[in-house]
């Protein structure tokens, strides 16, 4: 790989990865394992997806001391 | 070659922990512990924890885990072994790391150090790896179901008791620390109130305007918090707006209570959810900064090793260093309540057995590494100066003459000017009795951060470290409200079936206002006692971390016995002995020593004594009465909580000793084994 393609693909990882840290891609996520799982019904928007998200999240125990 | 590495870390380790230990100059460089530190966590994650994982949990990475067994795309779902150690350790490390060790910094920076060391790669990474790897294999049930289903309903009520109780001290211990972080400081004040409203735009942001956006969303946010740090500056300027944010003890802990009972019945998309974004953010970013600076700057510890203290006449808490140092640092060495994380969601995520290791053990290696850092933080202040900031005015004095009088007598010389010009130099008016840790945590990570980025900066510094706990633990108190709450509602349904109902608002109300009350009653003593509340609180809050983790390493050497693992199942019944140990003898000290300063019943019976000789001054009889009842309630609970231990224990011991003599026991709760190419994808 030549170099500047190399540096892109590290950056491109980063990204993903800071994505996947944050939650910041899980709709994403969600749609791509709806799509292949229960294309028959339709999915939740963005914003059903995330209130729903978060309500499930912070009915555990998710924060320490 | 990789054996010449490894022998080579291991010299290099020894050495340093060597050197930590036996250097006796007038100051000894930071880099001695960090060396130390990094060689140790080196060793224990290569060598113990993977035999542990290898031969003693026998980790089998063909074995599928629930994500991909259950994969739905949401809770259950196989993740990169990175992105689940970031999860997880930004799940598990809160501000107890940061406070026990200042506290404890009060024994020299030895003591402290070791036991972060030691405790965390013999016992502490081993409970939240093992108690990961149990939970993982029994589709992420949490501590207390595993304890309901391997020990049986003794063992998993006690679990349940247990949680619910550390959650209502934790709470409170931190509500505390925040109001004396913010008590008479209007630039403290203003930027924690101002984190509110930033939360709640953020919340709206994220729900209305671009759903799921979370990392622009926290970008903004952060950028606000900022600026918040700096408009607090500004405002502390300012005559009239500085008096509307000025406030004592007791207005503040009131609005501490109100805040965790509104934030609790609020929905989580608009509070709470927004707001653990930012914490986790400030979190991760704020721990790296530290240790780059650490790094960086090389401080001198100005601490002595070990100080007088050990014998147990401390300013900042009463109690010789056994076993209190232990009790002290709970978080950073072994921490129970890691214990319902790692049972809970991040089994979820794990795709693939082998990463136990890592994110187990890891994680709580680098949560160990924080505490290491905020050892490092205290004690690279002048001794007199950290002191100073960390005893209460009923132990040194309430004027700042007779505090630096006592201080400068124990040998720890400092003096008014050097306090004001320190205050002045952080934009405070004060740093005198600034207990709980938070403030001379503060002063310590401005100091590193000045002394690297620049010295003008130092008010901010210190106010952005504030700000820094502050949103930590407010997120840890929405959050821990919420949990009891659930707990509480899931209790009282066995009483009233609709108390269950989580959304019920009339449930919702009752039982938040319940634990709300539950913790605020501790917060509002504690604000109100003289000798600051948090020599009280902590200790309890201490024994009830380690209790918990007691119950976790029962759960996990019942099931290693049951699974015919007797002869190992020492890797987490030494761990759980010591805990035994340390938490039964903390008790025995706290309820029945004669001495004032370190047993709850002396110290009560003490104060009823003065109270009815007339020996106290008119503000002192008023809330005499309560603090006697506070001292006798918190005996009670100390012993509750042991007994909650040994009963767990007795318990464990029960079904190993079945096991052993081959009787019938409850079976294994562990889901059936399905191989990873059998699982269609």
């Amino acid at each position: 790989m030549r170099p500047t393609a190399a540096l892109k693909n590290a950056i491109a990882q980063a990204w993903r990865a800071l994505r996947a840290l944050s939650a910041d891609d899980a709709y994403d996520r969600y749609l791509a394992h709806h799509v292949r799982q229960h294309a028959d019904r339709p999915p939740m928007t963005r914003r059903e997806f995330y209130v729903s998200e978060q309500q499930r999240k912070w009915t555990g125990v998710s924060r320490c001391c | 070659m990789r054996k010449a590495f490894w022998i080579a870390v291991a010299l290099i380790g020894g050495f340093a922990v060597g050197g930590v230990a036996l250097l006796r100059g007038e100051t000894i460089n930071a880099m001695w512990i960090v060396a130390a530190a990094v060689c140790v966590y080196a060793l224990g994650y290569r060598f113990y924890s993977a035999w542990v994982a290898a031969r003693v949990l026998a980790v089998d990475e063909l074995r599928a885990t629930p994500a991909v067994r259950l994969n739905n795309g949401r809770d259950f779902v196989p993740t990169h072994r990175w992105i689940v150690f970031g999860h997880h350790f930004a799940a598990i490390a809160g501000p107890g790391p940061l406070i026990g060790p200042t506290l404890a910094a009060q024994f020299g920076y030895l003591p402290g150090t070791l036991w972060i060391l030691a405790g965390a790669v013999l016992g502490g990474c081993v409970q939240d790896m093992t108690i990961l790897f149990m939970s993982t294999r029994r589709n992420g049930r949490s501590l207390g179901q595993m304890a309901r289903d391997e020990l049986g309903p003794v063992g998993g009520f006690a679990a349940i008791l247990g949680t619910l109780t550390i959650m209502i001290i934790l709470i409170a211990v931190l509500g505390l620390v925040v109001v004396n972080a913010m008590k008479h400081s209007p630039w403290a004040t203003s930027t924690v109130f101002a984190t509110i409203p930033i939360a709640v735009l953020i919340g709206l942001y994220l729900r209305n305007l671009r759903p799921g956006r979370v990392l622009e969303a926290s970008l903004i946010g952060l950028a606000l918090l900022l600026l918040a740090v700096a408009g607090g500056g500004l405002l502390n300027e300012h005559e009239t707006l500085r008096a509307w944010f000025d406030f004592d003890g007791p207005a503040l802990a009131w609005f501490v209570i109100g805040y965790g009972f509104i934030a609790a019945v609020l929905p989580v998309w608009l509070l709470l959810a927004p707001r653990d974004y930012l914490s986790t953010f400030l979190k991760l970013g704020t721990v790296l900064l530290l240790a780059i600076a650490v790094v960086l700057m090389r401080p001198e510890l100005k601490m002595p090793a070990v100080t007088q203290f050990i014998d147990g006449t401390g300013p900042i808490f009463g109690g010789s260093l056994f076993p209190f140092v232990f009790i002290t640092i709970a978080c950073g060495a072994v921490s129970g309540f890691h214990a319902l994380v790692a049972s809970g969601t991040t089994p979820k995520l794990i795709g693939n057995e082998a990463d136990v290791r890592l994110i187990g053990y890891g994680s709580m290696m680098l949560e160990s590494g924080v505490a290491v850092m905020a050892m490092i933080a205290a004690t690279l202040l002048d001794p007199g100066v950290f002191f100073a900031i960390n005893s209460a005015p009923g132990v040194v004095g309430a004027t700042a003459e007779a505090a630096v009088e006592t201080i400068s007598g124990w040998g720890f010389p400092v003096t008014v000017e050097q306090m004001q010009a320190l205050a002045a130099s952080m934009g405070e008016s004060t740093l005198f009795a600034r207990t709980g840790g938070a403030p001379s945590l503060a002063v310590g990570m401005a100091s590193i951060f000045a002394g690297v980025f620049g010295e003008s900066l130092l008010a901010l510094w210190y106010h952005f470290a504030i700000m820094f706990e502050a949103v930590f633990i407010l997120t840890t108190l929405d959050a821990g409200t919420r949990v009891g709450r659930f707990m509480l509602q899931d209790a009282l349904s066995h009483v009233w079936k609709p108390f269950g109902e989580t959304s019920w608002y009339p449930s919702v109300l009752i039982t938040s206002g319940l634990v709300v009350a539950g913790w605020g009653y501790f917060l509002y003593i504690g604000v109100v006692d003289p000798n600051g509340g948090i020599n009280i609180l902590w200790p309890l809050f201490g024994i009830a971390n380690q209790l918990l983790a007691g119950i976790a390493l029962c759960v996990a050497t019942g099931i290693l016995v049951k699974q015919g693992k007797l002869r190992y199942a020492w890797v987490t019944g030494a761990p759980l002995a010591w805990l035994a140990v340390i938490t039964t003898s903390a008790t025995w000290e706290k309820v029945l020593s004669s001495d004032v300063r370190v047993g709850f019943l002396a110290a009560a019976d003490q104060m009823a004594q003065r109270l009815a000789d007339s020996a106290l001054t008119p503000e002192q009889a008023t809330v005499a009465p309560q603090l006697i009842f506070n001292q006798r309630l918190d005996a009670a609970l100390a012993l509750l909580l042991t007994a909650i231990l040994w009963i767990v224990i007795a318990d464990m011991l029960r079904v190993s000793w079945r096991v052993v003599k081959g009787l019938p026991v409850p079976p294994s709760s562990e889901a059936p084994a399905v191989r990873v190419a059998e699982v269609q994808t």
